[in-house]
This record gives structure tokens, C-alpha cells and sequence, in this order.
């Protein structure tokens, strides 16, 4: 087995579709392998495009890739995909496990399918959108992260979420945005109860103007933004008073 | 961490292919728990037969000659199948209590993991391959059948600590996470007549629901019930005579994926598990809701 794959258009010369392409067959190919090809792509590479087969609900599908470069991956992924993401265009065409895009720092991320918990947890940076449903603790401690779910959020999202916009198309779990800080909650759908110190706020022009951008940029079709609730802190957990011990 | 699976066939034709299936989804899983693994097969209830399986740490001295003193012990026709430590006692179905009571003074060192009409129960300490290997299991028939590797957390790494633990007739079950209030409830279901083999906390659920399906409850009530009345992590599956119910605490930390096609619905801990199934790509692929209760039945 050679250590590093032939590209594409290396095993197949006469294939015209994108000659720049890489294709990694995980059926093939260990994991490891995949990660630090990925990891040893350098500023300016001509490799710009990689295709990763057969994932078949593997952990850590490129994890840490640091370059912009899109990355296809055909079928589900588990336990942390694309995780620590810093600039790369990678899509899941399937659904993910566990903490998809954890601690994202740039770039975006997109989810064909149903991403299991915690997607886009502790992220500061990039955009996920997930086509499908997320499951509890979607975007919980996000960082700066944007975060676009079509479909339903399961309970505990946005769990101390500090700083980003987390949009959801369909309806909130339990305990939204429970001892949130400054992130920014829009929900279009009902949501099933807040949690301690998140409020319903009022939609100004301004948040109008942000989420139809979001919206945009996640390629949201047929859905206004004044369709949505916007949610956030009420700023009464942010230090210690004895007065709202009740709300901890 | 802990992996489980699960198993219940809609399409007959894939019966003689339930133990190799099952086996793949767990062997599957084996990072997720190296130090012991289990699985209860269901086969077909003819209703005139009654299926005892039995452990021993001494199976070469424990199961020699068995089966004609366990016949005269009880007056009936008995038949003892050896696989490895464990062995699958037959009888009629009215001389199953007898059959355990003997047991005790016939062979003590014999430990009971499960009886019923359709059940075998199959667990040892190793990585799941290695028990599958041992018991055959992928050559077993069945109509549905449940699964498990363990990362030990409450209790010792033993073959009587390993799941599925079975408390009732055809009933038994695998866990993955942790109960907090097992001492309280184990000793309240002792009081209501209950036994226990472990310190286990999954054996308190599994005791949990056979107790309440005791008491009249249909599986799904009993599941439900267990949400109210068991603290801690928990997904559960759970196999019965004619079914498979999976249910997950309202937290639903541990993780649980399910898929459903023509042909079989399957729980697995992770996808990964179900990746080889037939027809997946194209199956219901879905995470179980938290605090809902799911069941199949034949």
C-alpha cells in the first residue's frame, strides 16, 4: 500500500472531472492516513479539492485541517468530524455522530444529513449548517461560531453559549440557551421551554439585517428573517448576587 | 463508554443470519469497552420446551453427567448443549423452578444467567470477539437478539458482572451509563421478593422491570416507569420473548443511533455499528428522543 494515495487523476488519467481532486478511500486508507495528508497541505497547494469514500460512521474524519481547501465526505461520519476546522470547506453527505465541528475556528462546515450532540460545541469561528436535525446541547459554549440548523435542536442548546448566532429553522428543545452570555438565538419554530437567564428579545432592524445575511450565506432559500424569535441573556447570572440564587 | 446493540428481525429470511449479524455489530463497537462482553439470542418459543443457560467456572467437571442427574433429580426429560463455560439446559417448560432448585445442590458452583422459552444468554470477560468465538455465536438462528461490550464502572470485571443481565423469563437487558440510586432500589425490590447475583447497577434495572412486568405491565410501561423511578445515565435495550425496547434517560448523554428498513429494526451506540447491515444506506436512520420509550414487537 503506498503512503500516500494517488490522486485521481493520477489513477485515472482520463478522468476529466476536476483534475485537482484527491480522492481517499477510508475502506483502503487508514484514518491516520487521511488526517496527516491533510495536515501536511501547505499554503498555496494545488490540492485544493479531496473526496473521502466509505466513512462509514468513522471518528475524527479530517480533524484539524488548518488550510482552505473543500473536503467531500460520501456518507455518515461518528464521534467528531471535521473538528477544530480553520478555513476548510468540508460537507458531510450523510449525518454526523457527536460533536461535529467542535471548536471550530474558520471556514464552514455542512451537514447533508442529521448531526447527533453537541454539533458546533465551544466553536469561535466559521459557519455549520446542518440540513437536518441536531440533536441536545447543539452549539453548547459556542465561542463566535455561526451555527444554521434546518430542521429541530434537541435540549440544552446553546448551554453558556458566549458569542456567535445559532439559527434554527424548526423548533427548540428544552432548556434553550440555559446561563447564556452574549450569543444571539434565532428560532423560527416553537421553542420547548427556556433556560435559566434566557429571555425572548425584541427584533430590531439590526438583527433582521444579520440573520437575513446568515440566512444567505447558509444558502436558506423561501424563509424570511422576520420569521424568527430572537433569544439571549438577561444578564442577571453574569456575577454572583444572592438576590437570584433561585435562578442557578 | 460501554457499546451496545441490538437486533429484532421483520423478515424471516434473515433468521439463520441473526447471530452473524449481531456478532459484526458488536465486534464492531470493541473500543468502546475491552472488558467483557454478552449477548442473549432469542429463538423461536415452541411452547413446549424451556431453555435454562447455565455458567460454570469449572465446566469440564460441572457438566459431565448433567443431564441424567438433573433428569432423575426432576423426573423429565432433560438435555445439556456444552459451549465452552456456559451450557444450554432443556426441559419442559412446568420444571424450570425445579430444575433451579436442584441446580443449587447438584452443581453450587453453577451460576444461572438467564431461562425462559426463546432466550440463551452467552457472556464472558474478553473483548467480543473472542466470547463471539467462543460461543459460535455467529452461527445462531434467532428472531432478535441484543448485545454488549463493557467498560466496567460499577461493579468488578467479572463474568457475573458482564451484561446482559436477565432477571425474568425471557427478559434481559444491556445498559450503557451509570445509576445512582441502585442501592435504593435494589433494596426495595429485594423487600418486594426480588434476588440478586451482583452489586451491579444494570442488574437493579433489569431486576426493575422484570418486577414491574411482574406486576402486570407491558414492556413499555415498564420502560416508562423506569424513567421515573431510576436516576442516572442510562440508554437501555432491553429483549423480551416476542420483543426489543430501547430507552434513554432525559439527559441522554450515552449515545444511541437506530435504523428501520423492511426487513429488521437495529440499535446501535454508534453508526458504526449498523454500517454493515443490509440496505442501510437506504434505511429510517434516526436517534432515539430522550425520555421516550421505543418498542417492537413480533
Amino acid at each position: 500500500m503506498p503512503a500516500t494515495p494517488m490522486s485521481k487523476a493520477e489513477r485515472e488519467p482520463g478522468h476529466a472531472h476536476n483534475q485537482a481532486s484527491r480522492v481517499f478511500d477510508l475502506s483502503v486508507h487508514s484514518l491516520r492516513e487521511l488526517n496527516q495528508a491533510l495536515h501536511k497541505l501547505t499554503p498555496g497547494s494545488n490540492e485544493t479539492a479531496w473526496e473521502v469514500l466509505n466513512p462509514k460512521g468513522s471518528h475524527s474524519v479530517a480533524v484539524g485541517v488548518d488550510q482552505p481547501v473543500s473536503i467531500d465526505v460520501r456518507g455518515s461520519v461518528g464521534y467528531y468530524c471535521a473538528g477544530m476546522n480553520d478555513g476548510a470547506a468540508i460537507t458531510v453527505h450523510g449525518s454526523a455522530g457527536p460533536g461535529v465541528g467542535e471548536n471550530m475556528m474558520s471556514g464552514s462546515i455542512v451537514i447533508k444529513g442529521d448531526a447527533s450532540q453537541y454539533a458546533g460545541a465551544t466553536g469561535r469561528g466559521g459557519l455549520l449548517v446542518i440540513e437536518g436535525n441536531a440533536s441536545s446541547r447543539c452549539g453548547i459554549s459556542m465561542k463566535g461560531i455561526d451555527i444554521v440548523v434546518h430542521g429541530n435542536i434537541g435540549h440544552m442548546s446553546a448551554f453558556m453559549a458566549q458569542s456567535g448566532n445559532l439559527v434554527v429553522l424548526g423548533d427548540a428543545g428544552d432548556a434553550l440557551g440555559d446561563s447564556i452570555y452574549e450569543a444571539r438565538l434565532f428560532v423560527r419554530g416553537k421553542v420547548e421551554s427556556l433556560g435559566a437567564d434566557c429571555i425572548a428579545k425584541e427584533m430590531r432592524s439590526e438583527h433582521i439585517e444579520l440573520l437575513q445575511a446568515l440566512l444567505d450565506k447558509a444558502g436558506v432559500t423561501g424563509v424570511k428573517a422576520s420569521e424568527f424569535k430572537r433569544y439571549g441573556s438577561a444578564r442577571k447570572l453574569y456575577n454572583f448576587n444572592i438576590d437570584n440564587a433561585d435562578a442557578y | 463508554m460501554c457499546g451496545i446493540v441490538g437486533l429484532f428481525l421483520k423478515d424471516k429470511a434473515l433468521e439463520p443470519k441473526l447471530g452473524a449479524m449481531l456478532s459484526e455489530m458488536l465486534v464492531s463497537l470493541s473500543d468502546r469497552g475491552p472488558d467483557s462482553a454478552g449477548i442473549a439470542i432469542y429463538g423461536a418459543a415452541t411452547g413446549n420446551e424451556a431453555k435454562i443457560t447455565v455458567q460454570s467456572p469449572k465446566p469440564d467437571r460441572d457438566f459431565r453427567g448433567l443431564d441424567a442427574e438433573l433428569a432423575k433429580a426432576i423426573s423429565a426429560p432433560v438435555s445439556v448443549a456444552v459451549k465452552s463455560t456456559h451450557a444450554v439446559i432443556r426441559t419442559t417448560p412446568d420444571k424450570v423452578d425445579a430444575a433451579r432448585e436442584a441446580l443449587q445442590t447438584l452443581r453450587p458452583d453453577i451460576r444461572i444467567m438467564g431461562a425462559g422459552e426463546a432466550v440463551e444468554i452467552y457472556k464472558e470477560v474478553g473483548l467480543p470477539e473472542a466470547v463471539v468465538d467462543r460461543f459460535d455465536v455467529r452461527a445462531m438462528t434467532g428472531t432478535h437478539g441484543i448485545g454488549h461490550t463493557r467498560m466496567a464502572t460499577e461493579s468488578a470485571v467479572t463474568t457475573m458482572g458482564a451484561h446482559p443481565f436477565s432477571t425474568g423469563a425471557d427478559q434481559c437487558l444491556v445498559h450503557n451509563g451509570s445509576l445512582s440510586n441502585h442501592n435504593n432500589v435494589r433494596r426495595e425490590l429485594i423487600r418486594d421478593g426480588m434476588t440478586f447475583e451482583t452489586e451491579n447497577d444494570t442488574e437493579v434495572a433489569a431486576a426493575y422491570l422484570s418486577n414491574r412486568m411482574a406486576h402486570g405491565k407491558n414492556l413499555g410501561e415498564a420502560l416508562e416507569g423506569a424513567l421515573s423511578d431510576l436516576d442516572g445515565f442510562f440508554t437501555f435495550v432491553v429483549g423480551t420473548k416476542n420483543g426489543f425496547g430501547v430507552v434513554r434517560d432525559p439527559i441522554a448523554c450515552k449515545p444511541a443511533v437506530m435504523a428501520e428498513t423492511d426487513q429488521y429494526v437495529a440499535f446501535g451506540s454508534e453508526y458504526r455499528a449498523l454500517t454493515k447491515l443490509p440496505g442501510i444506506d437506504n434505511a429510517r436512520v434516526w436517534e432515539p428522543e430522550p425520555a421516550t420509550v421505543y418498542f417492537w414487537e413480533h
